[in-house]
């Protein structure tokens, strides 16, 4: 995978996709030693460039990057400097002529990724474009699932919520079906294109059907300017509805898995049971994070391992 | 004045009723002969057209020129090169200039120009309300008088139906049509591309079929409540295409093109992001495609029109949704239609003539022009079917370099446009008087 953008799960062959799997495992006990140096990346340099705030992912591939021993830098871009005639295309030429071997990227712009691998030679990984895709999250996510069921083929996974506006989703969909999974989506009308079933997958518009016999539940996070906008009349009536709570989570499997992005809206997608009940796998996923993200920038940035 | 014998092309002239090959004479600007084996008179210049074809010349209501105010992207000079490179000996300017087409003055500043500037006729387009703001009602009386051939808000959707019945009644009284971009404002929301699975997939935000159906519905009811003639502008979905067709049947006065990007792309070029392909109304599916097709056929749609609309290539080279709509048409638009409708065997060189020749002209009832008759403008242009090329925009007229069929390859291309008895393009070139 040496060299290879990482842009979206739709295009990543089932073999790579197990390979970030497999590394990320390998990774996962780095990420666990008192000491997490390795000298995979020595002399590497990465540019983390946000356009967007993301705590979480920004600072799970700093670590990640740390962690491989690359040199990191972060650059906050804000999208507003387009309204100040730094297009970014500026930014990314800015950042090309630092000589840099990866560009971790987020950016509100669907398709922002792919537009900076016509102006970088360096490895871009997209962290985040619009509503289109979010690579690691999605690996990671199947690595937290592998790792909990032993295996993704065969499972139910239920993904549910705000889907019509989720990176997470997409990339999610794309990784589980490749990986032999069902998908099940959850949620609104209003928050879910009929077209999705083009993708391969079902669409519930009641939420228990979604979850009914899951082994795995994936609690997206609703935006509240969403309500605003007309997509569901009240937060309140979301929750009632549409919100996974324990007696919901119930309909699924026993030893369900359930699993959320963050940042949580607790009380509105999620119950605040359910987030910290015994089948919440929210805190071993940012685990995953770094875990995964150690995983794609030694296998695009060297080839894989050599601790 | 030069005086032109073209000789043993294959004429296809539709509003006559001419598919043969024949003789054409050209004397003082106008069409002095048709006919078999004419012989040269003295004055002639011969030129062989033997496997060309000859046609009168393309007609272009909706394009874009950018003059005044963004001459960045195109002016009179390089919009009218392009236009006379593409086949076309008459255009239809939009008024979305900055400023506005709104005022008789403007209107007359812009014949001005033309006159001086233009290697083929323009024609002007009115705003329908002052600024495009879709408040109040331009002086669509004052710019007709001014010489405004239509009306429009093109870019826009004049949302207030009451300021739209007006519009179609004020201008009924001077005989000219209201063109309508039929798109619901709500229904479109922020969308950029066509919603279907495509968008689904990218997550980029929808413009659904039916934000256009919606709009065309309110004008053909518009149409049949005022009496007054609208155009639907670049119709794209197939929800259009019926409502069109039965409004027709009706004998409501409605007319409407189709653009060459509608009838040739879909929206799966999106998936590469690239903003080449984001035009105002969406890139649609197949089906839709069908449905154009036909509507063509049965003479629901009247005309081909480019929506010619160049932006600098430096613009659209951005992210997909910051990315502006539109792009150069005028020098495509022959070669892409011969080459995927025609040399696919969909539909014949004839009608594809027609549609770009007289079918415009009648929907906007121009007499004088879409005709080679005897005693007419000699307007035509000489059309090589067998030319083979590759779009290349920087090899363009136009300066809007962005282009969709950029690297297509092609079949059939507009060798030499004649405008009122003058060769006005040659094999590539420009050429002033
Ligand atoms: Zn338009």
């Amino acid at each position: 995978m040496r060299g290879q953008h990482i842009l979206g799960l739709e295009h990543m062959s089932v073999a790579d996709i197990e390979r970030v799997l497999n590394t990320a495992d390998e990774m996962k006990k780095v990420t666990k030693q008192d000491i997490k140096k390795l000298s995979t990346l020595r002399g590497k340099a990465i540019v983390n460039v946000f356009f967007e705030n993301s705590t979480r992912t920004r600072s799970s591939f700093e670590l990640a990057g740390k962690y491989l021993g690359a040199d990191v830098i972060n650059i906050a871009a804000s999208t507003s400097s387009v309204a100040k005639g730094e297009s970014l295309r500026d930014t990314l030429l800015t950042v090309q002529a630092m000589g840099v071997d990866a560009i971790v990227m987020r950016h509100s712009a669907e398709g922002a990724a792919q537009y900076a691998t016509r102006y970088v030679k360096a490895v871009v990984i997209n962290a985040g474009d619009g509503a289109h895709e979010h690579p690691t999250q999605g690996l990671l996510d199947l690595l937290t699932i592998r790792q909990h069921h032993g295996s993704i083929a065969g499972k139910k996974v239920a993904i549910v919520g705000d889907i019509l506006h989720s990176r997470v989703a997409r990339s999610n969909i794309w990784g589980l079906l490749k990986m032999g999974a069902e998908v099940h989506l959850g949620g609104p009308k209003t928050l879910i294109p009929k077209e999705m079933l083009d993708m391969g997958v079902t669409i519930h518009h009641r939420v228990e059907d979604a979850i009914a016999d899951a082994d795995v539940v994936n609690v997206l996070r609703i935006q509240l300017e969403r309500q605003k906008k007309g997509l569901f009349p009240t937060p309140r009536e979301y929750a009632r509805i549409f919100g996974i709570n324990d007696e919901r989570l119930k309909l699924a499997k026993e030893n369900v898995l359930v699993m959320h992005p963050g940042p949580m809206n607790r009380g509105l997608e999620i119950s605040p049971d359910v987030a910290y009940g015994r089948f919440s796998a929210i805190e071993e996923q940012v685990n995953n994070g770094v875990a995964v993200r150690m995983a794609v920038l030694s296998l695009t940035l060297a080839d894989g391992v050599q601790a | 004045m030069a005086q032109w014998l073209i000789k043993n092309g294959h004429l296809i002239d539709p509003a006559n009723g001419l598919d043969d090959v024949l003789d054409i004479r050209i004397a003082n600007g106008k069409v002095a002969a048709v006919g078999k084996s004419l012989s040269a008179e003295a004055n002639d210049e011969v030129i062989d057209a033997s496997g060309l074809v000859v046609s009168p010349g393309f007609i272009d209501i909706h394009c874009h020129l950018r003059e005044p105010g963004q001459e960045a992207k195109e002016d009179l000079l390089t919009g009218t090169a392009s236009a006379a490179a593409g086949g076309f000996t008459t255009i239809l300017t939009m008024a979305n200039t900055r400023p506005v087409i709104d005022q008789a003055i403007i209107v007359a500043g812009m014949k001005h120009k033309i006159q001086t500037d233009a290697v083929v006729r323009v024609e002007i387009t009115g705003a329908v309300t002052k600024g495009l703001e879709g408040k109040e009602l331009s002086e669509i009386g004052d710019m007709a008088q001014a010489g405004a051939r239509a009306f429009s808000d093109d870019g826009y959707y004049v949302n207030d139906g009451r300021l739209m019945r007006a519009a179609l009644e004020y201008a009924s009284m001077f005989n000219l049509p209201v063109i309508s971009h039929s798109e619901d404002c709500c229904l479109v929301a922020d969308g950029v591309m066509h919603e279907g699975c495509v968008s689904a997939k990218l997550g980029l935000k929808g413009r659904p079929a039916e934000a256009e159906n919606i709009a065309v519905s309110r004008e053909i009811m518009l149409a049949e409540m005022t009496g007054g003639h609208v155009h639907i502008a670049h119709v794209s979905s197939k929800g259009a295409v019926d409502l069109i067709r039965e409004a027709k049947a009706k004998g409501i006065k409605v007319t409407a093109e189709v653009t060459p990007h509608h009838l040739c792309l879909v929206d799966k070029t999106i998936e590469s992001f690239d903003s080449a392909f984001k035009v105002n109304p969406p890139l649609r599916t197949n089906e839709h495609i069908v449905a154009l097709i036909e509507g063509l056929k049965d003479g629901t749609l009247d005309a081909i029109a480019t929506d010619h609309a160049p932006h600098a290539y430096e613009e659209k080279d951005c992210e997909f949704n910051e990315a502006p709509c539109g792009f150069a048409g005028f020098e495509t638009a022959f070669s892409v239609l011969h080459s995927c409708l025609v040399q696919t065997g969909q539909w014949n060189l004839q009608a594809l003539i027609h549609k770009m020749t007289a079918g415009p002209a009648a929907a906007f009832d121009w007499k004088d022009r879409g005709h080679l008759s005897v005693g007419g403008l000699a307007d035509l242009v000489l059309i090589d079917p067998k030319k083979e090329w590759v779009v290349d925009p920087h090899a363009m007229l136009t300066r809007g370099k962005s282009c969709p069929f950029t690297g297509m390859e092609m079949v059939g291309q507009v060798v030499r446009t004649m405008v009122d008895g003058k060769w006005v393009y040659q094999d590539g070139k420009i050429i002033r008087n």
